[in-house]
Order: C-alpha cells, then structure tokens, then sequence
C-alpha cells in the first residue's frame, strides 16, 4: 500500500434534478483505519455510498461531480458488481442472507468453489460440481477471523441476529482482495453485548490492513471504535476529526447544528400543566421500519407534544399504534377512558384524529373531490353530514358544501372550489385538506405525523401557524411527530426523542443541540459523560 | 415438544395424509382387486412420473408449480404430428421427436419465461393464462397451417373434406411410434424388482467401497433391499403383482431424470436456482443475474415436460389432437402437491409419491363412486373437484402458514 489514503473522495456533488443532496463533499480514509461517517437523515450519507458503490441510481440520474481515487488510482466504478471487484465490499443494515442456505453457503453465495465434470466441459462453468469440502474449509477461515466459533453447515434459519451479521461479514472478509469494508448501521439489531463483540471484530479486521467506513448513528460507539470521523449536514461536509481531538458533546453538537432560523415564532409560555390527556403505558406497535418497543409517556391536556427522532427509529410506530393502524400492544387511555387498541374507530370515536404521514396512501382518496375528502370520516364515524331515510342515509350536499368552503377558507386551501379532486391539488395543499378533514371530526386530540413533508417553505410555514392557532384558540391538545427538529423546536412545548423503539429523553426546545444530537444517538443528556468516559 | 412435533408434522403433511385416506377408502368401496390395481397403477406411473418429475426445477427457482408445461406438451404433438407425417416409426420415430421437440420447447419456453420476469410473484397464474392463451394459437396452427397452407400427406392426419389436422392422431400405425419406449424392454414386477434390488445394491457396495457414503446407511439400505426381495417370495404379496409389466426403459428414462434434478442441485447454476427461489433481492446483490436463472428454469422445464408429452403419448398410443395437453399442467401440479411439495419446496420423492397416490385415486374413484352413489360419473366428478381441491388447498395452506407465523406481532416484539 503505497498511498496514503485507501479510498478519496474528492469534492464529490451530487444533483437529482433540482435538488442538491451533496455539495462539494469530500472523503478520505487510511489503510487499516476505523472511519465513522456520521450525519442525520437526509444528511447524504447513503447518497455518497451509492456513489462509491456506483449504484445504478446514481448512474442513471446524470452521475455526479468529484473524483474518487482507490489507492491512489483515480477509478470509475460502474456498477456494485465492480466495486466488488475492485475490493469494497458492504456489510448491509439488512441482512443478506438466504435463510434456507448454511452459513457456508452463504459466505460463498455466487462465489462458489467448483470442480470440471463431465457436463461442464460441453455446457460450462454452471454445471461444474460444487466442491463443497474446499467451499466450507474457507467459510471456516473467514468465520474464525471474525471470532464466530459457529459451525459452518448449520442453517441460518432461526439463528439469532447476532450471528447473522457475524456471516455477513465473514462473507465480506473472505473475498479476496477485500480493502474497503462499509458497515451500515451494523449495531442497530445487535444487542449490548454482541455488539461490543462486534466493535472488537470491527478492530481486528482493521487491524489487518483493512480499512472499514463505519456508518452510526450511535455516538458512543463511534468514540469506542473509530479513528477519524467525518461529519455530514444537508448535503455538506460539517466536519472531519480525529477521534482524540474531539468529544462526544461536540459531535452531536455538530451532526444536529442551527438550521437557519425557526420559521414559525411562538409566544414563550409555560409548558401546560393540569389533567392528562393521553396516557400511554408500555406501548408496543409493529409497524414495519418504525417498530415502538415498550414507550411510556403521558401528554397534557393543551399542549404541543412534539415527537422527534432519527428515521426508523419508531417515532411514526407511536401515533399509528395509538390510532391502531399497525397491530399495537399496550395500555393507552384517553381523557381518564381506556381506549382499545386493535380498530382505528374506537380511537376516532374517541375523539381522536390523526393527519397520517402517508398522505397519499392512507390520508386521502385522491380520486374524490375535497368536499367529500373532507367529511368521509365523520360521516362514516360519527354519521354526520347524512340524511336519514329509514334504513338508508343520503349525503346532506347543502351541509358539505357549507363545512367545506368553511375549511377552504379557514385553511386557505389554493384550489379551483370543493368540488377539484384532491389529486391534483399541489402537496402543501392536500396537507392542508388532511387537517381539515381531522378538524370537522371536532377532535379533542389530534395526531399530526410528518406534517411538513414534501411540501415547500410557504406552504410548511402556514400548516404550522395552523397548529399553533388550533392549539392555542381551540385549546386542542396535539401531537406532532417530525423529522425536522427544527420544526419540532419551533412550535412544542415539550419534545420527546425517540431511538430504537425506545423513548430516551422528553427536552424543552430551549434544550441545547448536544443535548438533541446525544439523545438522538440514544444516549440520555447527563449519562454521555460515563459512557463517553467509557469509549476513551 | 413432542405433541407440537406430531401437530407439526400433520400439518405439513396434510394434504398427503388426507389423500392417502381417501384413496384407502375409495380402494375399499371400488371393489376392485389389488392386482389390477396395481396393474393399472404401474401404467399410468411410467407415462406421467416424467411430467411430474418436470415441475422441480421451476418450482426450486422460486417460481411456484410450472402450469405453461402445457406449452411444452404442445411443442410434443408438433414435433409428434411431423414425425408421423415423414413416417419415422418405431424408436427412431420416438428419438426424432424428442430431439424435435427441444428447439420448440426451449423456443417457447424462452419467452415464457421473459414473460413470467414481468410479472414477479404471479408466476402460476401467468402461467396458467398463458397455456389458454397458446391453446389458441395451437388451434390456429393445427386447425388452419397445417393441412391447409402446409399440406399434410400421411393417412388418417386430414380427414378428406374437412379443414385441419384430424381429431385423433393415432400412433399405433405402422407409421407411428406407440410403446417405442415400454416395448423396448418389458419384464414382470419379479424380475423388474430384481433388477432394480442388485444394481441398487451395487451402486451402495461401490460407494461404500469408495468411502463415499457412510458405512452404516449403506449396511441399513443394502438389509432394505434384501427384505423387498425377501417379501416377494411370499406368495400372497407377489399374487398382488401379479398382472403387474414392468416397462424398464420408461423407469430407466424417468429414474435418469431424478438424477438430474439430483446432480444438477448440486452444480453452480443449481446452487443459483435455490438462491434465485429464496430470495431474489439476496441473489441479485450477490451478482447472481436472477432474470436469467429464471429463463433457465422455465426453459429446462418446458424441455423436459415435452419429453414427458412423449413419453405420455406413446403408452397411450394415440392423442386428442385438440385436447391432450389441456389438462396436463393441472394435473400435474396437483399430483406433486398431493406428494408433500409446495409452491416453494420440492423433492424428486414427492413428485414420485404425488403421482402415485394421484394416480390410485384415478383409478379407484370411479368405481367407488359407482359403488357408493350407482353412478360412475361421481367418481369422475370427484377426481376432477379433488384435482382443483388438492391446488386451491395447497395455495390456501401456503398463506395461512405464512399468518400462522405473524399472529401477535406486536407482542412478539417484546421479546
């Protein structure tokens, strides 16, 4: 290894369209070092990746701008096949393995050993026979390396996680020429234990020559294994450090940083006290990417709850558990009544609404007029807006039409009238027509979940002046639930973080950066000083 | 654990278990004796075990039961049609055909399996349409390409004064080429199981020598064969065989194809199909180009059951022209799920026991069901309504596993 750096890349950009999600980044790690790449959501983490893996998506919007240079070398890497070939290798954040196969089957998927027969000789290398004995002695070397004392033929079906990304690894090892390693959220599925066996395999391989990019979103692993570290932020380099020049303050202090200014000010108030609205006991919901596993919280009546967190991390799981639209456990009661998980009704009876994250999806019928977005729920919960004709019920127009105009104007939702179908309305808009259609259930306690995604600054700035009013003129109780802590800080009174499923910290929004940055990474502001103390 | 063990295995097993019923039960009530049952069985076994045997490989590959071997039983009686009409008779006839019919088949099979790599997840039923759909250009083909634009000279294949390639295509003509394959070597069950008993016990004694196998199985297997052999000398059980022929070039053949399902899981592109059928995300990560794997299978497949069209027409001896390979691809599919097989799993020794249970309960329905009801249409019925049953109830067993699995999600997360 004559150069100096392994991997460089240099003042990498990357555009889709309109959009920059790189900007003049650049990357470089050392033969044989722990590199951790950290960042937020959106931060382009995983769009540089795809750039070094040359992913097809990449390709196919136009490339990017910038160098990379492998040893040295300046190279194009034209597909993941490639980069496995030129010795970069991947460790996934999920699991590639086939579950039917051995381990030693999977440590050699589509790099099987194989001897000529008969049949090859006319039809090929695909009919060589396996040469199973050669194929299971090298799953054993590549298994002892990363200290898995596993046996190499048992089936990967039904082993534990833990052992699962140990294959996944050895698998990388074993390819030859193997220089580059990246290891995407490695610990997420891991437990404590294992994954400190896992940092310490991370070490050893590193120790060999091999560099690993270690990617994180846990900061106290990042100060346990890693020798340099490079921070993103909106698509721009935030950082690079030396493990031994930096802390563990200061890195959350610089993955979260200011984001321009708060768009929507409020009024500085105490944070409401008095009786409880929503009490949730033990919570666990599975919705699949957004798993809640066991969150206690309660919320008070008149106030804004705001629920912040990495993506993945559970935070969409808690309002789409309460209101029972992924399979729920756990104790939740609102205003003093228990409330039964299991049908979304009984919560909208409840007098609980939700405007969904998944506005297209499960938010509106995109095919149907506003009007009639607007008042579908209360006329199939509550049969409100229907006349009633013995056994039959018919829509009361005159009162739809009414209600709608009503929220139209109220919400200034920009369209041609109440009758325009809500699909082609622009998505700040149909944001817009979701609120209104939670509103005219008159809840008491609303959900609001991802309410400014994908919608642009104007339209974001008014759905959030919206809440404010609807809070403090209505005295509605509400949840919001945010990828943008900024937003978050903006306008709740109290904000919770949520990390693997797990609640970690309720912060005022006067809270510090660091103190976010620390309690989205899962560590509680004032335990990071033992567990910093720990990494050293 | 042992009770959830028997629950398991009943539950895995169900189907078989409940065809084996079945059949014991219509055996009972069809009156009739052993011997020709199994007479019968024998058969029916040599002219569809081929077939069956064809479903593996798609079925390994993740691309569920095969139905479009219909098309491959089409590219046979084209390839079939032709030889009678050039007047190759006999084993040459046979051997003409089958090397005919693999450019077809693969031709077709070809674009079927383009086709099934648009519609991932919804192989069957896109197979199931698709063998419809090429019914009707076969009709086109047969009804107006052939006898008319291209003219057909051999007798009995264009009745005069009518359009098209006649009703029947009969091979028991000097031209045609019925039992090229039974008739080769025909034997009795005794010396049949014989044959079989020594060249397995041989083939174990070799591998033994070899230090291939383990001592101890190959001692157990070589004590197995000697106690068939030693059970035939009973009078009672050979009686039940007694009618029994066996064609042994039509078991060699099929025997040759669980060999090949055998050997070629165990090559690189067999490794490919098993990793392409798990999870198709997974392989193609790992480089495995899964479009191609999947062609592969369908064109292997297609191949093979058009062999098995082959082999099915010459014991039978004459085809309906228009309606021989309809039902191929159904019955077929049920007979390797009766045997245990599911959409995603599936063994030579399933396909070998579904075709055999399927095939005792063809023969016995009837007559149970003239028996039981005085009408043999009942039987009929019943074996067609357990045909589609035995499928309907396998895809149903199939999803109801997969809930089964997913029952209390989110408390199984508190774990």
């Amino acid at each position: 290894m004559s150069a100096e750096y392994v991997l460089q890349m240099n003042h990498i950009s990357k555009r889709y369209g309109e959009n920059t999600v790189l900007n003049d980044v650049t990357l470089t790690v050392r033969p044989g070092e722990i590199h951790a790449l950290l960042g937020e959501n959106g931060a382009g983490k995983s769009t540089l990746m795809n750039v070094l893996f040359g992913m097809p998506v990449i390709h196919s919007t136009g490339g990017f701008e910038g160098e990379v240079l492998l040893d040295g070398e300046k190279t194009h890497i034209a597909s993941p096949y490639d980069a496995m070939h030129k010795g970069i290798g991947m460790v996934h954040q999920e699991f590639m393995l086939l579950p039917g196969f051995t381990v030693t089957e999977n440590i050699k998927l589509n790099r099987e050993l194989s001897n000529k027969n008969m049949f090859s000789r006319f039809f090929g290398r695909n009919l060589e026979t396996l040469d199973m004995k050669s194929m299971s002695s090298d799953a054993r070397k590549a298994l002892d390396s990363v200290g898995m004392n596993i046996d190499e033929f048992t089936r990967v079906e039904g082993m534990p996680v833990g052992y699962m990304q140990f294959v996944e690894i050895a698998r990388e090892i074993d390819k030859t020429g193997i220089k580059l390693l990246v290891f995407d959220e490695p610990t997420a599925v891991l437990t404590e234990s294992e994954a400190t066996q896992l940092i310490s395999v991370m070490k050893a391989i590193a120790q060999s020559g091999i560099a690993i990019i270690f990617i994180t979103h846990r900061l106290d692993e990042v100060m346990a294994a890693a020798d340099s570290i490079t921070i993103l932020r909106d698509g721009k380099l935030a950082a690079k450090r030396d493990k031994k020049d930096t802390t563990i303050v200061e890195l959350a202090e610089l993955m979260i940083g200011r984001k321009g200014e708060a768009m929507v000010s409020t009024e500085p108030r105490e944070v409401p006290a008095g009786n409880v609205a929503l009490k949730v006991r033990d919570l666990y919901v599975d919705m699949p990417g957004e798993e809640v596993r066991g969150v206690s919280f309660d919320v008070n009546e008149g106030e804004i709850l705001g629920i912040g967190g990495l993506a993945g991390q559970g935070k969409l799981g808690i309002p789409n558990g309460v209101m029972s639209l992924y399979a729920a456990d756990g104790d939740v009661e609102i205003f003093g009544e228990k409330l039964k998980l299991g049908n979304a009704s009984n919560a909208l009876r409840a007098g609980i609404a939700m405007v969904s994250e998944d506005r297209k999806g499960v938010g509106l019928l995109l095919d149907q007029s506003i009007e009639d977005n607007i008042v579908f729920n209360a006329m199939q919960i509550k049969d409100e807006y229907l006349y009633k004709i013995g056994p039959m019920s018919l829509k009361n127009a005159g009162a739809i039409r009414q209600v709608a105009n009503q929220m139209i104007q109220e919400l200034d939702i920009r369209c041609f009238g109440p009758t325009q179908h809500a699909g082609t309305l622009s998505g700040g808009n149909q944001q817009k027509v979701c609120i209104a259609r939670a509103l005219v259930m008159k809840p008491k306690f609303l959900f609001v979940s991802e309410p400014t995604r994908g919608i642009d600054i104007g339209a974001k700035k008014l759905v959030l002046e919206t809440l404010v009013k609807l809070n403090r003129e209505q005295g509605m109780t509400i949840v919001m639930v945010s990828s943008e802590l900024q937003e978050l800080r903006s306008i709740c009174d109290r904000i919770m973080i949520v990390s693997e499923g797990k609640l970690v910290d309720t912060l005022l929004p006067s809270a510090s950066d660091a103190d976010f940055g620390l309690a989205m990474s899962g560590i509680k502001p004032g335990e990071h000083e033992e567990k910093g103390g720990d990494a050293q | 654990m042992r009770k959830t063990d028997v629950r398991t295995f009943l539950r895995n097993n169900a189907v078989t278990i409940m065809f084996v019923a079945l059949c014991l039960v219509c055996m009972v009530y069809s009156g009739q004796s052993i011997p020709y049952v199994m007479y019968e069985l024998f058969g029916r076994l040599s002219r569809n075990a081929f077939i069956v045997l064809a479903l593996i490989i798609p079925i390994v590959a993740g691309m569920g039961i095969n139905f479009a071997i219909t098309i491959g039983a089409m590219a046979a009686q084209i390839a079939c049609l032709w030889v009678i009409e050039w007047g190759v008779s006999g084993l040459p006839g046979l051997l003409l055909a089958a090397g005919m019919s693999v450019p077809i088949a693969a031709f077709f099979g070809f674009l079927i399996g383009k086709l099934l790599n648009k519609m991932k997840g919804q192989e069957m039923i896109g197979g199931l349409i698709l063998g419809y759909f090429a019914n009707g250009l076969y009709q086109l083909l047969f009804l107006f390409i052939f006898g008319n634009l291209i003219p057909l000279k051999a007798p009995g294949l264009v009745i005069k004064g009518s359009v098209g390639v006649a009703n029947t295509i009969d091979l028991s003509t000097e031209r045609g080429f019925k039992y090229a394959l039974d008739g080769l070597w025909r034997v009795d069950f005794g010396t049949g199981l014989y044959i079989v008993c020594g060249v397995l016990a041989l083939a174990t004694i070799v591998s033994m020598l070899l230090k291939k196998s383990n001592v101890k199985r190959g001692a157990i297997t070589l004590v197995g064969l000697a106690a068939c052999c030693g059970l035939y000398q009973i009078p009672a059980v050979s009686g039940l065989f007694a009618m029994v022929q066996v064609p042994m070039a039509t078991f060699l053949v099929v025997g040759a194809l669980c060999l090949f399902n055998l050997g070629l899981m165990k090559t690189r592109i067999g490794q490919q199909f098993r990793a392409v059928g798990q999870n198709r995300t997974v392989a193609n990560a790992s480089g495995i180009n899964v479009d191609r794997v999947r062609v592969i299978a369908i064109v292997i497949s297609t191949v093979l059951a058009s062999w098995g069209q082959l082999i099915f027409v010459q014991n039978m001896g004459s085809f309906q022209t228009y309606g021989a390979h309809e039902q191929v691809g159904l019955y077929a599919g049920a007979a390797i799920l009766v045997g245990g097989a599911s959409i995603r799993r599936a063994t030579n020794s399933q396909a070998l026991l579904g075709c055999i249970l399927f095939h005792l309960l063809f023969i016995v329905a009837p007559s149970a069901g003239k028996n039981l009801f005085g009408d043999a249409a009942i039987g009929e019925y019943f074996r067609v309504f357990i045909s589609y049953g035995v499928i309907a109830l396998a895809l149903v067993m199939h999803a109801w596993s997969g809930i089964q699995k997913k029952k209390n999600p989110a408390e199984a997360l508190r774990n």
